[in-house]
């Protein structure tokens, strides 16, 4: 049996879709319940309730919301591109998901343990784009492709800083493999290793180009409910429509699970003497989420031009005297050599 | 030279305004919800409450209303319509009483305008219906409403009395 899945062309055909499953499956399931997290922190600082019919304390809104979508009429307007259309939300949940190959969930828990993985993720992530692009180009209405301009240019003005970001990391550990990155933050002080402690000023902008990155409130500009109807999400329904909002919400949880990676020390224990394990990734991610909701309700929305300037006058310059210091620092091992894990070794 | 405001800077870097958003944030975080589960728990009515129409009834059975048309008469919305005839015991009666409830503006001059208290409005606000033709009310239903609701009417009648 072992002898078909390691060294048949079918039988590690099989085994890597398996892994493949044994990744989008949960990751998928647990998005739904996160999707319900995110609706009742926001109810709960709003003083509501939230969503409470469906299943026992609604938690199975999610699912009630996603067979309602499904049913609903696919409306294609009379101008639009038809496979440019329907291509669009497809790019946008494929490219989100794809990136989920290199994110390790434990020690050796990783679909694709890439050199370059921090790079295949930035990678994948600015891809993400051509989804907003395409979607706004095909719909062939004026407001669906406004918003996707501005979508667009969000997204790849935080890309630079959160590059930048990754950079300062990837000098502090010595490496772009997720695995290495965690393990240059294991160390016999517990979560004081992990790299949130020397790069904190990069934890907030990474945490804010995040929401920015992935059109989260208070950036949503694209979508401004109370502005705007919807971006380049105007003309999309039924499950074209459902296909965007999980693949946002695939890109939230990506970026949740890079914050945790880079700065938490992914599945490291927080106190030395505990077990690490994969229960530690989840519950940070799950953390990391709680920011991210508590963030679209305490917050207004941004401007276009408050954004823009925050990303290109505030971020980027920040963020590339950060990297500047950090080489400075790791060459010539400043502050005890914290921001050179890889030369002390925890 | 340009003089730097170092106190809004630092507030400015530091994100003051965002770590005070998430204290208060948090704080309506854990307080009690104000929802209410509406199918399940309801708000209070007021006694005035002005909801679906009623004709009531003397409790010996007989209905008060006498046609006057005070009712027809005061409706803003035109929405009530009366024909009436003596009946055989000579007593002056409605032979028809509608309310077209998709008129209605819920005013309450009916009940105003009303000398025996006959037509009212009762705390009934939920009698949505499927088809339009259900909301043009007829005599026979505004008196089973008023059988229905006479308990809640007469009290909330009672109650509101000393103000009138």
């Amino acid at each position: 049996m072992a002898d078909f899945f390691f060294n048949t062309n079918l039988g590690m055909l099989l085994l890597i879709i398996g892994q493949i499953l044994l990744v989008v499956v949960p990751l998928l399931i647990a998005l739904a319940f996160l999707m319900y997290a995110d609706r009742k922190v926001w109810a709960a600082v709003q003083m509501r309730r939230g969503p409470n019919v469906v299943g026992a304390f609604g938690l199975l809104q999610s699912f009630a919301d996603f067979g309602k979508y499904i049913v609903k009429e696919i409306i294609v307007p009379a101008g639009a591109d038809k496979a440019v259309f329907f291509m669009a939300p497809m790019v946008t949940l494929v490219m989100s998901l794809i990136a989920w190959a290199v994110i390790p969930f434990n020690d050796g828990w990783v679909l694709s343990n890439i050199n370059v993985a921090i790079l295949y993720v930035f990678a994948v992530s600015s891809l993400e784009v051509y989804g907003v692009i395409m979607g706004g180009w095909a719909s062939n209405s004026k407001y669906p492709f406004l918003g996707s301009l501005r979508s667009a240019a969000q997204m790849i003005s935080y890309e630079v800083s959160i590059g930048l970001i990754i950079v300062g990391i990837i000098i502090s550990s010595g490496s772009m493999n997720f695995s290495a990155i965690v393990e240059a933050q294991s160390g016999s002080y517990g979560l004081f290793n992990w790299f949130w402690l020397p790069h904190f000023p990069m934890l907030i902008l990474f945490f804010i180009s995040a929401l920015a990155e992935t059109n989260r409130p208070p950036f949503d500009l694209p979508e401004a409910e109370s502005e705007l109807v919807a971006g380049f999400q105007v003309e999309y329904s039924s499950t074209p429509f459902l296909l965007f909002m999980i693949g946002e919400l695939v890109a939230v949880v990506l970026m949740c699970a890079l914050i945790t990676l880079m700065f938490f020390g992914g599945w490291l224990s927080p106190i030395p003497g505990l077990p690490d394990g994969i229960f530690w990734m989840i519950a940070k991610i799950g953390f990391v989420f709680f920011f991210f909701a508590m963030v679209k309700a305490i917050t207004p929305r941004y401007r276009y031009d408050q954004l823009m300037r925050l990303g290109w006058k505030v971020f980027l310059p920040f963020s590339l005297i950060w990297v500047v210091f950090v080489a400075f620092a790791a060459k010539f091992g400043w502050f005890w050599g914290i921001y050179a894990r890889w030369t002390v070794g925890g | 030279m340009t003089q730097i405001d170092y106190t809004r800077a630092a507030k400015y870097f530091l994100l003051q305004d965002v770590w005070q958003g998430f204290k208060l944030g948090m704080k309506y975080f854990f307080a009690p919800k104000v929802t209410l589960n509406y199918p399940h728990e309801k708000g209070p009515l007021s006694p005035r409450f002005r909801g679906e129409h009623a004709l009531r009834r003397y409790p010996n059975g007989e209905e008060r209303c006498i046609a006057c048309k005070l009712c027809e008469a005061v409706c803003p919305a035109q929405a009530i319509t009366i024909d009436a005839e003596p009946r055989e015991d000579g007593s002056r009666r409605t032979t028809r009483y509608d309310i077209d409830m998709t008129k209605c503006i819920y005013c309450g001059f009916c009940q105003e305008a009303c000398p025996v208290d006959a037509i009212v409005e009762g705390p009934n606000f939920e009698f949505s219906t499927e088809t339009r033709e259900e909301l043009f009310y007829d005599k026979d239903k505004l008196l089973s409403n008023g059988d229905r609701w006479e308990g809640e009417i007469a009290r909330n009648l009672e109650l509101d009395a000393p103000y009138r």
